[in-house]
């Protein structure tokens, strides 16, 4: 497992217990979710979810199958409001935001299943999520005003420049739904890059790479974070990309937090062997 | 979606299209060769041709069912009335074509401020419910046109609600409409909406706020996720259409010499449907080409006298039959090239 592990910053303890990168130590760490919750009926889906992100980390969110990773990304775009705890973004709190607002407070997220416009083409992808960076009015737009030229072109050429990023800039012009799985995939990352966001979700972003895709795949989230400066926060079911990348892990189990840490506290925590494999006893049973 | 290269082609086409049978119309028009049937409808067809040019903004571009865009043909046609009604006796307005300017804009400004107050609680609505809410709408302003009464007295307007005792010249009669109204519209003004409304519709669809649109129709879930407001795009696509109708009533309004309320019923919003459906849902020139057909069929069918409609329902099964055909359809896709990525879909259905 640690083959791929790539070159990594010490993790250092924050005031509160938490470890972030040591080079974020400096400034206001992006996410803190303090006690965050929710129910759904009886059912307590997300339970007491605390975690604080630095300002550059690429972190992990990993566990079985239901144990509530996506529902913990739907309470961070507010998708789903949640039942109890705080979120603070950059130090902001983002108490009664809706799913729009928390887009524009600078939180970008992918789909699990994949959501891109199908009917659109690459590039027209990427300008959705341009939207709100590159603007002009709805009459510039009709009466095709000097300023609506001049964003166009600027809309145009910082997508074609996201997309190089996969190298994706030569399918602009193709439809979105006639893509390869994979490229769908990567085009969803750069959909959500155009946001400019200062928070990345990730939601299964190797499901359905071969190992060979994978591999590229982590050098680009990797050179994601260093060029665009910002936290990606990812789930992950790829354990090679997980223990790659990740500087820091939460390990989620029906809900709640059961373990935190590097990779290597992880991969030798108990609690995590037996979320994952069972207790020993009962698989020698 | 097209790409963008065959969309400008497509959009060109359209334009020139117009432009060169609106000439041929003019020389027709000034030759006398035209028939007289067809004479009287060119602002029919007109106005027919923004109506569902508006509609497919809201039913095609911004996916959401409207039935009631009679009704705000209807608040476009008596406001556009009673303007010009108002220029005319309080103020001397002789001139028509100024006249008839401010008319139409008046009726698309007035409907324009409805679609707002009716796309406020109707827009939180989806699918189904959306459609009869909007036929609700549709019918309550029929209804409340039937007992508005206008008059003018002086340069002051006086209105009533079920109350015909206004002074001076009446311009709306309640259930009796608006009567010996001076038919002012021409069609070259009639032409001209038509083109406002392509260049409106058109380069709305093809801007930042167009893509947002189509985002919200395409995947609402993802369009929220990339900071996209689904409410205020939803709603500027049906006050826009909500205005072209307005529009589009002023200038059938003021071709008429009677017009009553009860003629913008549910039918002439399904009518509308009509065209928008078997134009193509989406397809602008579509709309225009099924507006034009739809609007002079019923006419030249009128030598089968009893049978008239029986035929015009006959023959818009058979068109959309044909439509629908997958031959038909292939047939089409190699006149035009640009229409391959409809052959994927179909393949892949």
């Amino acid at each position: 497992m640690n083959g791929n592990r790539r070159q990594q910053t010490p993790m250092v303890p924050y005031p509160s217990g938490a470890i972030v990168p040591e080079r974020d130590l400096g400034s206001i760490p992006v996410l803190e979710c303090s006690h965050l919750g929710i129910d759904f009926g009886g059912l307590k889906a997300v339970d007491d979810f605390n975690v604080i992100m630095g300002k550059t980390e690429i972190a992990g969110l990993i566990g079985p199958n239901g144990a509530g990773k996506t529902t913990v990304f739907n309470l961070l775009t507010r998708v789903y409001q949640p039942t109890r705890g705080t979120m603070m973004l950059e130090g902001r709190d983002m108490g009664s935001m809706t799913t729009v607002d928390a887009n524009k407070a600078g939180i970008a997220r992918t789909f699990q299943n994949i959501r891109l416009f199908d009917n659109m083409t690459v590039e027209e992808n990427v300008r959705i999520g341009l939207h709100n960076q590159i603007r002009y009015g709805m009459f510039s737009g009709i009466l095709r005003m000097p300023n609506y030229w001049k964003a166009e072109k600027k809309q145009h050429e910082e997508a074609l420049e996201l997309l190089n990023i996969f190298d994706m800039a030569s399918m602009s012009d193709m439809r979105a739904g006639s893509l390869p799985y994979g490229a769908q995939r990567r085009l969803e990352i750069v959909r959500a890059l155009a946001t400019h966001p200062k928070l990345l979700l990730l939601d299964e972003p190797a499901a359905g790479m071969n190992p060979h895709e994978t591999e590229e795949l982590m050098d680009n989230i990797t050179r994601i974070r260093d060029q665009f400066q910002i936290a990606i926060l990812l789930i992950e079911h790829d354990m090679n990309l997980v223990m790659g990348i990740c500087e820091d892990i939460c390990v989620l189990n029906f809900g709640r937090i059961i373990a935190k840490g590097t990779p290597d506290e992880i991969q030798r925590n108990p609690a995590v062997i037996e979320a994952y494999l069972g207790k020993q006893k009962e698989a020698q049973a | 979606m097209k790409t963008k290269k065959a969309r400008l082609i497509t959009n060109a086409v359209t334009y020139g299209v117009l432009i060169a049978l609106f000439i041929i119309l003019t020389v027709m028009i000034n030759n006398k060769s035209i028939t007289r049937t067809l004479k009287g409808q060119l602002i029919p067809i007109c106005s027919w041709i923004v109506m569902a040019v508006s509609l497919n903004l809201v039913v095609g571009i911004s996916g959401e069912l409207s039935l009631g865009h009679a009704g705000f043909m209807s608040i476009g046609a008596f406001s556009g009335i009673v303007i010009s009604g108002w220029l005319l006796n309080g103020f001397g307005m002789e001139d028509t074509t100024l006249r008839l300017l401010l008319a139409i804009i008046a009726g698309g400004l007035i409907a324009g401020i409805f679609g707002a107050l009716i796309g406020i609680p109707v827009l939180r609505l989806r699918g189904d419910y959306l459609a009869i809410v909007t036929l609700a709408f549709g019918e309550i302003i029929k209804n409340v046109m039937n007992c508005v009464y206008t008059s003018v007295e002086g340069t002051t307007l006086h209105f009533g609600f079920l109350n015909s005792a206004l002074p001076g010249t009446l311009l709306l009669n309640g259930p009796m409409g608006a009567v010996k109204v001076k038919a002012i519209s021409t069609f070259t003004a009639g032409f001209i909406l038509v083109m406002v409304t392509l260049v409106i519709v058109l380069n709305l669809v093809n801007s930042r706020s167009g893509r947002a649109i189509m985002a919200a129709r395409d995947n609402r879930i993802a369009a929220e996720a990339m900071g996209i407001n689904i409410t205020k795009y939803k709603m500027m696509a049906f006050v826009t259409a909500a205005a072209l109708a307005g529009m589009a009533g002023a200038l059938y309004g003021l071709s008429m010499a009677t017009l009553v309320p009860t003629k913008f019923s549910f039918n002439e919003s399904i009518n509308v449907l009509v065209f928008v459906v078997l134009g193509g849902i989406g397809n602008i020139p579509g709309s225009i080409v099924a507006a034009t057909a739809l609007t002079i069929l019923p006419e030249t069918l009128r030598f089968l006298q009893n049978y008239r409609m029986l035929a015009y329902a006959i023959l818009l099964i058979l068109v959309m039959l044909l439509s629908n055909n997958p031959m038909v359809k292939n047939l089409w896709r190699r006149l035009i090239p640009g229409r391959k990525d409809n052959g994927e879909e179909a393949l892949k259905a």
